[in-house]
């Protein structure tokens, strides 16, 4: 290969992907390391790249203790009860103590937050999120991580971490390739954070053809966060958590202010209210610790996202769908029909395309709803990633290994998608355990822990030949036949992707089988799984953009595995509406009411899978209600 | 298609190819400008549209549901710090013109260089702080919530 080898010496710190956790990291680690050397590589370009690359109409993550509205442990327990309980709360509470900070400095930088007139406050949408406008949100934290960075990577994709070669299970640096120019980037860091995405596009989607581009989270999260991890041998939890979108049909516009601001509600083909009747059956499935009609009724105890799912998936299997919005009455109010319209136009433009396009006004016409394929992150109702140590102040001691935000792996820290049992944390909680994970990144280099790492040429070298391998694949075998795209020595990134999304829709619970596996069937999806990983070695790249796809699919491929280990591990129903396991229809609090860790042994293959501790808040005393510190 | 080019309006600058998150605008090599080369891999996320100096890029709803004849065009103004939209009905029945703001600020004049503000201190340091905390968190005298200051305790098991 003519591309050049460009090798970044003498990194303290680098940042992997530059979404909201990226910069929030690559701000703050200037903070704590003002004479460090601080490197971002992102795929894209930062100014806009991740999932909040479009802009976004809403804060989902706001304490709002400054106006006396809530404390850290109140949102620790939503998180809890919307998630069945299994939540680290560890690091929800690390996460929710500082997320007003970063908010309040978000505005100062000029973010547009609306205010309630009357109140002075933050505009509410709900009890958590807050109303921006937020077209800009990007740029401007981009501008943060830009200032702040020694040297921002636009378009260099991050293949892998690199390994110490002088003390185990270390983390040196990563490597990866610019996909304009096509060259190889080495860079040699004592720390890295991860903060690349989550996982879109790895269940078979609902649409077909060119809507395929219109999944609910962005087509360029590739689940690299799991992918970099894994590949290092990093340990994960919760990675079976993957989660299910009730959303407006086809275009997967958000409902949240729509249920929360415009006060609008859903019904049945019918037009009837449909929710309620499923959830005396919901009840003795999953037991009255989670879904206790009376308790809810009196306390307003929210109904977990899942639960709220399974009414919709069951009274559409039952026959009564389309389920709908009801619009009709709250757009006749012209302020409200403006917010509607310019929720999408924040955060998920297509949803007004396709509006346009069908000529639905919801202001005359109740809009369809629908729920999604399953995807796989870490920070909106779900919470895959990384088994991470927690703050040394709130962390028990098997949540605890040192330095907040570190992995298993020594010097590789994650935040936002990467981080495991840290779900609700949205776009201000991903920036804000960015923040925290630079900071300990910088305590861990002046601890000295970062010392002497040591990378070889061979190790470069053969991750080089790996990283141009579909490439070589391709000039190689292409030739073979007069054209097209079926050879049978090869396959593509998208012939690939396909067949991943296949399986895992048809093994591991995807939209077509309306989200039910088993033991059974996840063993062979397992064994499909390897059979893909091996054609993953023939997988063939025409060009550089062709390349980033071939790594794209890898991380995906690693990211679906993991799932899969995970869903087979836990014998349990925990969460109806994301997924069910047709042979353990149930929650079981006896032997599950734990965290899944799992680990992949980087030179096998092999995984391991373990139970830990699910550890919660409590009052210290009966009904003490905590003031602020 | 998601976005598209129109052929007269496009200089071939690249502006859409810098910007694009998914790696999908591409400078076409014979006549010389963008256009997308993985329709299913376009989020209609609208970077490109928002960054071409020509207006030239457009949105044509995703073939396998949204019908053709509708318009939804955006202008965005840094300077001005707003953004204007306008969406057509394929029916043309309705016409909304919707105009928000993007930054309350002059662009990046308010966000600190970190390089330049004093050093934390290594009581700081030790401390759980993040930058401009405790100050930050509440604009109050107070500290940071901890465990024992909110009367709290982590404990293993099923919780009631």
């Amino acid at each position: 290969m003519a591309y050049k080898t460009i090798v970044e010496d003498g990194i303290d710190i680098l940042v992997c992907g530059a979404g909201l956790g990226g910069t929030g990291a690559a701000f703050e680690a200037r903070y704590w390391g003002k004479d460090k050397n601080i490197v971002v590589a992102e795929k894209a370009n930062i100014d806009r790249s991740g999932a909040v690359a479009q802009g976004l109409y809403a804060i989902n993550c706001y304490m709002g203790t400054r106006f006396g509205e809530n404390n850290p442990e109140d949102h620790v327990r939503y998180a809890r009860i919307d998630l069945m309980g299994m939540v680290r709360e560890d690091l929800l509470f690390d996460m929710a103590r500082h997320v007003d900070s970063t908010v309040h400095q978000f505005e100062e930088w000029g973010l547009p937050l609306m205010r309630n007139p009357k109140t002075g406050a933050y505009q509410r949408e709900g009890r958590w999120q807050i109303m921006i406008h937020g077209e800009s949100y990007k740029p401007i934290v981009a501008e943060a991580a830009k200032k702040s960075a020694d040297k921002v990577f636009n378009r260099v994709c991050v293949t892998h971490l690199l390994m110490d070669e002088s003390k185990e299970n270390r983390v040196a640096g990563a490597v990866g390739f610019n996909v304009r120019t096509g060259n190889y980037h080495v860079f040699k860091s004592k720390a890295v954070v991860v903060a690349a995405g989550g996982a879109s596009n790895i269940f078979k989607p609902r649409s077909v053809g060119e809507g395929a581009g219109r999944v609910w989270y962005a087509p360029w999260s590739s689940g690299s966060a799991y992918g970099l991890m894994i590949g290092a041998g990093a340990k994960m939890t919760q990675m079976e958590n993957r989660i299910v979108l009730a959303r407006f049909k086809d275009g997967y516009g958000p409902v949240g202010a729509y249920f929360l601001h415009l006060k609008t509600y859903t019904q049945n083909g019918m037009g009837e209210e449909y929710e309620s009747k499923w959830f005396p059956a919901l009840e003795e499935m999953v037991g009255k610790r989670y879904l206790d009609l009376e308790a809810s009724h009196v306390s307003h105890r929210p109904i977990p996202t899942c639960l709220r799912n399974h009414a919709f998936i069951s009274e559409v299997n039952a026959g009564r769908g389309p389920i709908h919005m009801v619009t009709m009455e709250a757009f006749q109010d012209p302020h409200l029909e403006e917010i509607g319209w310019h929720n999408f136009l924040g955060m998920t433009v297509g949803q007004a395309v396709l509006w346009a396009a069908t000529d639905v006004n919801p202001k005359y016409e109740n809009p369809e709803l629908t729920t999604s394929e399953p995807y796989v992150m870490g920070s909106h109702a779900t919470g895959c990633g990384a088994w991470c140590s927690g703050p040394e102040d709130v962390s028990p001691d098997e949540y605890f290994w040192g330095y907040n935000r570190m992995t298993t792996v020594e010097g590789l820290f994650g935040a936002g998608d990467a981080v495991g049992g840290t779900p609700h944390a949205f776009s201000s909680g991903s920036f804000t355990e960015g923040r925290l994970a630079a900071k300990a990144a910088c305590k861990y280099i002046d601890d000295g822990k970062g010392e002497g790492i040591r990378v070889s040429d061979a190790q470069i070298n053969r991750r080089k030949e790996e990283v141009y391998k579909p490439m070589e694949h391709y000039k190689i075998y292409r030739n073979e036949i007069t054209g097209g795209s079926v050879n049978p020595n090869y396959i593509n990134p998208r012939q690939g992707l396909d067949r991943l999304q296949k399986l895992m829709d048809e093994y591991c619970g995807g939209v077509t089988v309306s989200y039910m596996t088993n033991e059974k069937l996840l063993n062979i999806g397992l064994k499909k799984l390897k059979l893909l990983e091996e054609d993953l070695d023939k997988l063939a790249a025409e060009n550089i953009h062709e390349l980033l796809r071939a790594w794209e699919l890898k991380h995906r491929h690693l990211t679906s595995e993991s799932v899969m280990h995970h869903t087979l591990f836990r014998k349990e129903t925990r969460w109806p509406g994301y997924y069910y396991r047709g042979d353990a229809m149930k929650v079981d609090d006896e032997n599950w009411h734990v965290l899944t860790v799992s680990r992949r042994d980087p030179e096998t293959g092999e995984y391991t899978m373990e139970k830990a501790p699910c550890y919660h808040l409590i009052d210290d005393e009966p009904k003490a209600k905590a003031k602020a510190a | 298609m998601p976005t598209f080019v129109y052929m007269t309006r496009c200089d071939g600058c690249g502006q859409c190819v810098d910007i694009c998150p998914s790696d999908i605008m591409h400078i076409d090599p014979v006549v010389r400008r963008a256009y997308n080369i993985e329709p299913n891999m376009c989020w209609e996320c609208y970077s490109c549209v928002k960054a071409c100096p020509h207006n030239a890029i457009d949105v044509r709803g995703y073939a396998d549901f949204a019908p053709l004849g509708h318009s939804v065009r955006v202008r965005r103004d840094e300077e001005k710090g707003v953004i204007a939209w306008r969406i057509i009905f394929r029916n043309g029945e309705k016409d909304m013109n919707l105009l928000a703001p993007i930054t309350t600020k002059p662009w990046g004049k308010h966000i600190p260089q970190l390089a330049d503000v004093p050093p934390p201190s290594d009581e700081m340091r030790d401390s759980q702080y993040l930058f401009n905390e405790p100050k930050y968190i509440r604009f109050d005298d107070g500290g940071l919530h901890t465990l024992e200051s909110n009367k709290l305790q982590l404990k293993a098991g099923v919780y009631e």
